[in-house]
């Protein structure tokens, strides 16, 4: 019965993992792509042209057994970084990405030797 | 010491934030994709416009340099550039022009290419415009020119003015 009980629980488990895996949502990438003919719209927001012909495409890729990634990736090939407004870290952006850390630690740095110099006096 | 370490993070700051602001101002806002040239189309499948079979990478291998452009019956600026694409089409024997007939009606872009004439060498159909977005169009009319390695040599955003004639026509007679 044990053995049955495991078993059970190992094919749900796989199935529930699955599920997880192929369930892409679509509308979490709509949002994350730029619309380029719009001012400031995502894709998902928009109802142009454009807009709607890239949801054709996603959901296509989508039934094709794509991943978020791979469909990000192929847009930014063909459009260029701006298609998505978070763009991946490369030798063009990295100082973007970089920055607010940088800014952190000068921070922390500079409250730091304040707070030295107040000490010492 | 530790004065001049905080001058000299606020002024790179500064100088930073300021350099941030002059490249960012300078660059123009309206973002296209003129630049990604470079890079080789794959995967191309289009329905051929009136007969029962793909245009594939393959049949544009077999031509020096393609011009595919991308054109509708609806698309007042297509109108524009036709005079140019028949004119490049009757002047440039070693370019062929692949038109893309996008989101439009049969019967209008037929009616469209008899006003008009027709200046392809082919036409294929996007129907739903799917098809286009892997050759990285987002309007129309847009026209890309491809060598025969399916390699972009140049990406046309609007309608083909007189510069950009020049410029095909100077390529593709350095062949």
């Amino acid at each position: 019965m044990k053995i049955k009980i495991i078993i059970f629980l190992i094919i749900l488990n796989l199935n529930v993992v699955n599920a997880e895996t192929s369930l892409v949502d679509s509308n979490k990438i709509f949002k994350n792509l730029r619309c380029l003919v719009c001012q400031g719209q995502s894709v998902g927001d928009s109802n142009s042209e454009f807009a709607q012909t890239i949801k054709l495409v996603v959901r296509d890729q989508i039934k094709e057994g794509k991943t978020e990634k791979e469909i990000y990736e192929f847009l930014i090939e063909k459009y260029g970084d701006w298609i998505v407004y978070k763009p991946p870290l490369n030798k063009v952006n990295f100082v973007l990405w970089l920055f607010p850390y940088l800014v952190f630690v000068a921070g922390g740095t500079i409250i730091f030797l304040f707070l030295k110099k107040r000490d010492n006096h | 010491m530790q004065k001049n370490i905080i001058k000299l993070s606020i002024i790179s700051l500064i100088v930073f934030i300021i350099g941030v602001f002059f490249i960012g101002l300078n660059k123009s806002s309206i973002y296209d994709t003129k630049d990604l040239v470079g890079q080789k189309i794959t995967n191309i499948q289009l329905d051929h416009f009136s007969e029962n079979r793909i245009i594939t990478g393959e049949d544009l291998k077999k031509n020096d340099f393609t011009l595919i452009n991308f054109w509708a019956s609806w698309c007042a600026p297509c109108r524009d550039e036709h005079a140019t694409l028949l004119k490049l089409n009757n002047d440039e024997k070693n370019l062929k022009i692949l038109g893309v007939n996008f989101k439009d009606k049969k019967n209008n872009a037929l009616k469209f290419l008899k006003d008009l004439g027709d200046p392809y060498d082919d036409i294929a159909r996007d129907e739903f415009g799917k098809y286009s977005i892997n050759f990285g169009i987002y309007g129309i009319p847009e026209s890309i020119l491809i060598n025969k390695d399916l390699i972009i040599i140049k990406k046309f955003i609007g309608p083909i003015s007189k510069n950009d004639y020049n410029f095909i026509k100077q390529i593709v007679r350095k062949q």
